[in-house]
């Protein structure tokens, strides 16, 4: 076991805990980077895929994992970053203006959004949600004039300072960027007062008002935060897709973003990455599964979303901290080898408000 | 004018009145408990009071202020923090994090120097350390610290719970029934951290409690309410002689 020595409140702040922490995340960096030299064009942009899903999924892990406000509408701030970045690039903006205006669009309109249903919580949130989803994409496909409809929209070629950006690594490296970016800013947030008051409104919202957090404003920011994040993955996603329309953002993918969060593990930012990782590489899975699978089965209408739900289900009812819960108690098991017992990690009797006096 | 003055105040749900017509003043620097059985509108009073319930008529009035329609997040900056009988903590969170999220009326930066984590916000952040250690020190929660509340027993809960109210470095501090649930030694413990509290931090108290020994060695004055009323009010061995008071409480159970 690894005990820490504290000698400062600043190592609580800090990101990395301690100088392993650092050399690992260090280490992982440099992999990072070095991909593009070990990996073939294909793996390679199945990569920048998946961190272009994480970057979605912190914006979602925030909403959904440390607000906790459902969403199951998302897919509609990834379409409105990708069609905003794309008309504004079209109308000759320069890339990094044209994301920035991404972001603040969807910011916009999921403050719009989040002001709106400042009522509602649980399975209401997530209908209105959904229902939003299903508004922007019938909107964007009525909006011929502006978005081309089912027609379609061609995405411009990204440049940066005048330097087109066509080769796969170079987008590898521009998501790359954009990842840590988002990763930073968002873990900024959740060490200062913003983040514990969207905490606090996850976890009690009668206290959270006690302690003079406004529910309004933090729930409509959290909401704002999360659409800019996802609207900024959706402009890298526009890229990745080339030519967008509005059967690109259906509640397939919004469902697919939420199943990241919950896969990865509710409320933590590690399980972002590894819940990318295995949306990412799922529908390979998947595709595999299909030729094994006899063909009535195989064909059917509705399967992948069918597995993606049955997913959900499995992992909320078997392992609601998700991957990165599970990888904790696997290293707890190696760290405490051979004195590991069953019941380490079952949570201690909790008080049921019934149970409580009145 | 009182410090906390609270007059004429109701509130009906459905046909009970919860709170029927109540007047009280609690003065700047006392302890003030409310007794009363089971269903008497204790808590009721204090969710009026906090601002989480609207009162159908009546006042309430705190360090010369009408606050009577004022929501609970607008309250507390003014100097006003209290716990829940039926704990309201935040579970999935540390110890530490409860008592940091109790300075949230104490922040000074805004969220997007926070995307950026300027140095005045971890400056900002050590200082709001340092209260809340003072806080874990006064209530002795250092070995719980890093410790999610899921995880923790029941006394030390509560004990939390007063912890976050005194991280908002209130003026006055509501208790909803401090020591219910509490074993002897805790409950013991508690009444020498309200004393502390009052006399040492200079914070004015108010607490409903059932618990008679506590409120006669901590309490100034006593409330006795019984279905929403206001039945007596005096010295802790006064009320506790009224007759109304104890046909209350017999006829309660
Ligand atoms: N939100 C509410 N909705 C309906 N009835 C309530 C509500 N809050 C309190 N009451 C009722 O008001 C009365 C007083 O309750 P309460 O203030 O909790 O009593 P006490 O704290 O003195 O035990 C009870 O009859 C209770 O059922
Ligand atoms: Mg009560």
């Amino acid at each position: 076991m690894r005990f820490l020595f504290k000698t400062h409140y600043n190592q609580d702040i800090d990101h990395f805990k301690h100088g392993g922490d650092r050399f690992w995340y260090g280490l992982l960096l440099v992999l990072a980077a070095a991909a593009p030299a070990a990996l073939g064009t294909f793996y390679l942009g199945e990569l920048n895929l998946v961190m272009i899903y994480a970057i979605a999924g912190v914006g979602l892990m925030l909403l959904v994992g440390y607000t906790g406000q459902v969403s199951l509408g998302h897919a509609a701030f990834l379409a409105i970053g990708a069609y905003t970045h794309s008309l504004l690039l079209g109308a000759g903006l320069p890339f990094l203006l044209s994301i920035v205006a991404a972001v603040l669009v969807s910011a916009l309109v999921g403050a719009g959004v989040g002001w709106i249903a400042l009522r509602m919580t649980g399975i209401y949130l997530a209908i209105a949600t959904l229902a939003f989803a299903m508004l922007t994409e019938q909107t964007i496909s009525r909006a011929e004039w502006l978005t081309g409809g089912f027609r379609g929209l061609a995405v411009p070629q990204p440049s940066l300072f005048g330097m087109p950006l066509t080769q796969g690594w170079q987008r590898y490296y521009l998501t790359l960027a954009l990842l840590v970016v988002t990763l930073f800013a968002a873990l900024n947030i959740l060490r200062s007062s913003t983040g514990r008051a969207m905490v606090a409104i996850r976890d009690s919202e009668i206290s959270a008002e006690s302690v003079g957090i406004n529910l309004a404003v933090y729930k409509t920011f959290a909401f704002a935060l999360s659409a800019g994040i996802t609207g900024l993955a959706g402009a890298l996603f526009a890229h990745r897709l080339g030519y967008l329309s509005p059967d690109a953002f259906t509640f397939l993918i919004s469902l697919q973003l939420l199943l990241m969060v919950v896969v990865g593990g509710v409320g933590s930012m590690r399980g972002v990455i590894y819940g990318a990782l295995f949306i990412g590489f799922l529908p390979q899975l998947l595709a595999i599964a299909r030729d094994t699978l006899p063909p009535q089965i195989a064909q059917a209408p509705g399967l992948e979303p069918g597995i993606f739900g049955l997913i959900l289900v499995l992992v909320i009812l078997f392992e609601p901290q998700g991957i990165f819960g599970r990888w904790l108690k696997i290293k707890s098991y190696f760290q405490l080898f051979p004195l590991y017992r069953g019941a380490t990690h079952r949570r201690q009797k909790t008080y049921l408000r019934t149970e409580r006096l009145r | 004018m009182s410090y906390l003055a609270v007059e004429d105040l109701s509130i009906s749900f459905g046909g009970i009145r919860a709170v029927d017509h109540v007047s009280f003043d609690v003065e700047e620097g006392e302890v003030f408990a409310i007794i009363g059985p089971n269903g008497a509108g204790k808590t009721t009073l204090f969710n009026l009071v906090s601002g989480i319930y609207f009162p159908d008529g009546g006042s309430v009035r705190f360090a010369g202020r009408d606050i009577t329609s004022l929501p609970a997040h607008r309250i507390a900056p003014l100097g006003l923090a209290r716990t829940f009988q039926n704990i309201e903590l935040f579970e999935h969170a540390t110890v530490l994090q409860n008592l940091l999220i109790g300075r949230h009326v104490h922040r000074r930066s805004s969220a997007l120097s926070h995307l950026l984590f300027l140095p005045a916000v971890r400056r900002e952040e050590l200082e709001h350390r340092r209260r809340v250690e003072d806080v874990i020190d006064l209530l002795e929660l250092a070995h719980y610290r890093e410790q999610r509340i899921a995880n923790l027993p029941y006394g030390v809960r509560k004990v939390v719970e007063v912890g976050r109210a005194l991280c908002l470095e209130p003026k006055l501090l509501l208790l909803d029934e401090p020591t219910a649930g509490l074993n002897p030694e805790e409950s013991e413990d508690m009444g020498f951290w309200i004393e502390d509290i009052n006399r040492d931090l200079g914070v004015t108290v108010v607490m409903v409690a059932h618990d008679m020994g506590l409120v006669s060695r901590v309490a100034g004055r006593v409330l006795a309410l019984n279905e929403g009323r206001v039945i007596a009010e005096g010295s802790p061995a006064d009320v506790q002689k009224n007759p109304a008071v104890v046909d209350a409480y017999l006829g309660a159970d």
